[in-house]
């Protein structure tokens, strides 16, 4: 293809992409170098239908011309980055040199958000990641093992769970996992303990929203398998089956070696979405328990006072996360396509 | 003959619809924004009323309002002419300078106002309240007659009333309350350490005291309290504290004033319904200062909107909020601060509010950081994960980061 010809292609996705990803990047990571102007207060009388009080208010005419100069707000480089509600360089030094064991350093670790938040991130990621694959797996060679009349319906019922919106499906399962719904409830029964509740000890939490996400995220990795799967040589399959090998044999030499691409792709995109995992720990109102990092974003910018550089922050850290996550699916793949160097 | 009689139907419908017609105003756009409960769903559709004429009105009234209210007020000219808000989240409003004082509106059309209504800084007014809210006990008069249990006037009561129903064996789970990790939990810590005297902030700055014996004792009972509560009670908001009360699995709480009519209500089980009585708010640790807080609600008017829309908008939420709109329906739904209103029973829990001196909710600007912080450092030590002083000293610890980056501290 020649260069002009090149360009003229590229140059519509090109924008699309300066527009909806380089802008809002360049955005959130000056947005997270800078805090907003100090505050100037005022002591002001305040009166409302319980009386009067002299109380802080803010004066705006005092920082009016601070604003209009550095409408970004105050430079602060990494200082937000650093900070307690971060990465809290100061307090890990500290408790590290403070520890008694590294136990006991960990669960002071679990006094930081981030941390907190990290740790539940990296389990969920670690946990869900390979069994959704593996899941995944299974579901497509059974389906793909059923009569060609049943296949369609049983892909359609195998989709489910991802064609309904996550917060909704974990709100569906939020009441019946509850200690009243029929899920809780049964569960009592079963233990004959009435007063297990999944929702009030971390560890059921978690248990919890590794189950919701395996069973959101399974159908995806089921659909990419499924393919997969109509493409596997005939040939090699008769070639095993008359040299005598079993149905296990069969996909563990055979069929799983032709998938591994699949399954590169597969695991790519699904530790990608796994760190990003949000909307189960709304819909479960599960952050007592369990906090990631995109939840620390949307609680910083959901609340009266919204904390935008602090959000930018986290926005960046996760950007980071993933990178750092990805880092050996991304040589894996370069090396493949660049197979000389 | 079809066609005249739909033409008829149409004609009397526009004429229905307009009977208000911008409500005094010639042309304008209101736009509400507000919280979402049955009080306010009235003076929404009070001033949906005004529709009609060169006026259009239109309202989003939701729970997440506080998300929603000031990125609508920022622009020029905002989407909200008017958002409805309480003593907390007007500050937001505040802060970021988005609402316009109402001193000419309010002489021009403001004479049925009471002067206690006026929202002033300063001398200057910048909001109307039209309700009062607070929270205060909820019982259920069967179970504590059944009992012989006097309805308790301190947390300390409740607890021995509490441990006396589980007993009985009547509940296993008595006590209720919205202690959902966020900012219920944050406000049920508010009210507690208000009730053990204790002050938020250093006098006159934005450093933050919490970490002393008054709120070791504030979280000591909200522990003690949650014993007593369905496990799950760290996902329980209103709603759900609301739900288990009317499933009859709760007999003792602490609840909005607000919240109360729909217990009442004839969709609930008559044993529940009719049972269901209300008192003044609890003292804790043998103070004389009750253990929750005043709050108002009203509303605001934009600042980035043209002076038409903004009398247009003041128009219609004085209308919404006349005094010919109380009548049996409408004046329980909250304590109305209307003229002419007259105290209906459900409101006797936020009368004894006021009268016992309860402190109203701070308006400070960093008030929300600290009540956003609590509603996640707090859980920790609701779990039994770590100390209370452990707990308050993370509390501060996150204020203070926060209060720093937005240039507080």
């Amino acid at each position: 293809m020649k260069h002009k010809t090149f360009f003229w292609f590229f140059l519509p996705t090109a924008l699309a992409m300066i527009l909806f990803i380089a802008l809002p990047l360049t955005s959130v990571v000056s947005q997270s170098f800078h805090a907003p102007h100090d505050e100037v207060l005022l002591v002001s009388e305040i009166c409302d239908p319980f009386g009067c009080e002299t109380e802080s208010t803010i004066d705006h005419q005092a920082t009016e011309q601070l604003k209009k100069d550095q409408p970004l707000g105050k430079w602060v480089g990494f200082e937000i980055y650093t900070d307690r509600n971060h990465l809290a360089f100061k307090e890990v030094a500290e408790f590290w040199e403070n520890r008694t064991s590294f136990t006991g350093f960990i669960s002071s670790l679990n006094n930081l958000q981030f941390y907190r938040a990290m740790g539940f991130t990296l389990t969920y990621v670690i946990v869900v990641t390979p069994l959704v694959i593996l899941f995944g797996l299974i579901i497509a060679l059974a389906v793909n093992s059923l009569h060609r009349h049943l296949k369609g319906l049983m892909v359609f019922f195998s989709l489910l769970p991802m064609i309904v919106t996550p917060l909704v499906g974990s709100l569906i399962l939020f009441w019946m996992i509850d200690a009243r719904g029929i899920v809780g409830s049964g569960l009592q029964e079963i233990f004959s303990d009435p007063n297990l509740s999944l929702k009030a000890s971390t560890g059921l939490t978690w248990v919890t929203l590794i189950v919701y996400g395996v069973w959101h995220s399974a159908p995806f990795a089921f659909i990419v398998f499924y393919a997969g799967l109509q493409t596997v040589p005939k040939e090699t399959l008769e070639s095993a089956m008359i040299d005598g090998a079993t149905r296990f044999q069969q996909v563990i030499h055979v069929v799983v070696p032709h998938l591994s691409p699949l399954v590169a792709f597969v695991a790519l995109i699904q530790l990608m979405d796994n760190f990003r995992v949000f909307e189960p720990i709304v819909g479960f109102s599960a952050s007592a328990h369990a906090t990631s990092l995109s939840w620390i974003i949307w609680n910083d910018i959901g609340q009266e006072i919204r904390l935008f550089s602090s959000a930018a922050t986290t926005s960046v850290l996760t950007i980071i996360g993933v990178v750092i996550l990805l880092m050996p699916v991304l040589i894996r793949t370069w090396r493949e396509f660049n197979p000389d160097k | 003959m079809f066609l005249r009689k739909i033409a008829t139907v149409v004609a009397l419908t526009t004429l229905a619809s307009s009977a208000w017609a911008g409500c005094g105003a010639s042309d304008g756009r209101v736009s509400i924004v507000g919280n979402e409960f049955p009080a306010i769903q009235t003076v929404g559709a009070g001033a949906m009323e005004c529709a009609g004429g060169g006026v259009t009105v239109e309202k989003n009234l939701t729970a997440d309002h506080q998300k929603i209210n000031v990125p609508g007020m920022q622009g020029n000219p905002a989407e909200f002419t008017t958002a409805i808000v309480a003593n907390s989240s007007i500050v937001a409003l505040m802060n970021n300078d988005v609402i316009r004082p109402l001193d000419d509106l309010v002489a021009k059309h403001g004479q049925g106002l009471k002067k206690s209504q006026l929202i002033t800084v300063d001398g200057k007014i910048m909001g109307i309240a039209f309700m009062a809210n607070a929270q205060h006990l909820v019982f259920r008069a069967d179970v504590l007659d059944q009992l012989g249990i006097a309805p308790p006037t301190t947390y300390e009561e409740m607890l021995v009333a509490a441990a006396n129903i589980r007993a009985s064996g009547m509940m296993e789970h008595p006590v209720g309350g919205a202690y959902a990790a966020g900012w219920n939990l944050a406000e049920e810590f508010v009210n507690m350490y208000i009730g053990q005297g204790g002050e938020f902030f250093k006098p006159g700055s934005a450093e933050i005291a919490v970490n002393n014996q008054h709120g070791e004792d504030a979280l000591h009972m909200m522990r003690a309290l949650s014993d007593y509560m369905n496990p799950d009670f760290l996902t329980h908001d209103s709603n759900a504290t609301s739900a288990e009360w009317k499933a009859g699995n709760v007999a003792l709480m602490n609840m909005w004033g607000s919240r109360v009519g729909p217990l009442k209500s004839d969709e609930v089980d008559p044993t529940v319904a009719n049972n269901t009585d209300i008192a003044g708010p609890m003292t804790v640790g043998g103070g004389s200062t009750p253990a929750s807080t005043l709050w108002w609600d009203g509303f605001t008017v934009s600042k980035n909107i043209s002076d038409a829309d903004a009398e247009a908008t003041f128009m219609a939420m004085m209308h919404a909020i006349r005094p010919e709109m109380l009548n049996d329906e409408t004046s329980p739904l909250a304590v109305w601060l209307i003229d002419g209103y007259q105290p209906t029973d459900a409101a006797k829990g936020v009368f004894a509010a006021a009268a016992m001196g309860t402190t109203p909710y701070p308006m400070l600007p960093y008030a929300g950081l600290m009540h956003s912080a609590a509603g996640k450092e707090l859980v920790d030590f609701m779990q039994g994960k770590e100390t209370a002083s452990q707990a308050l000293a993370d509390l501060e610890a996150a204020y203070t980061t926060a209060a720093k980056e937005k240039g507080y501290l």
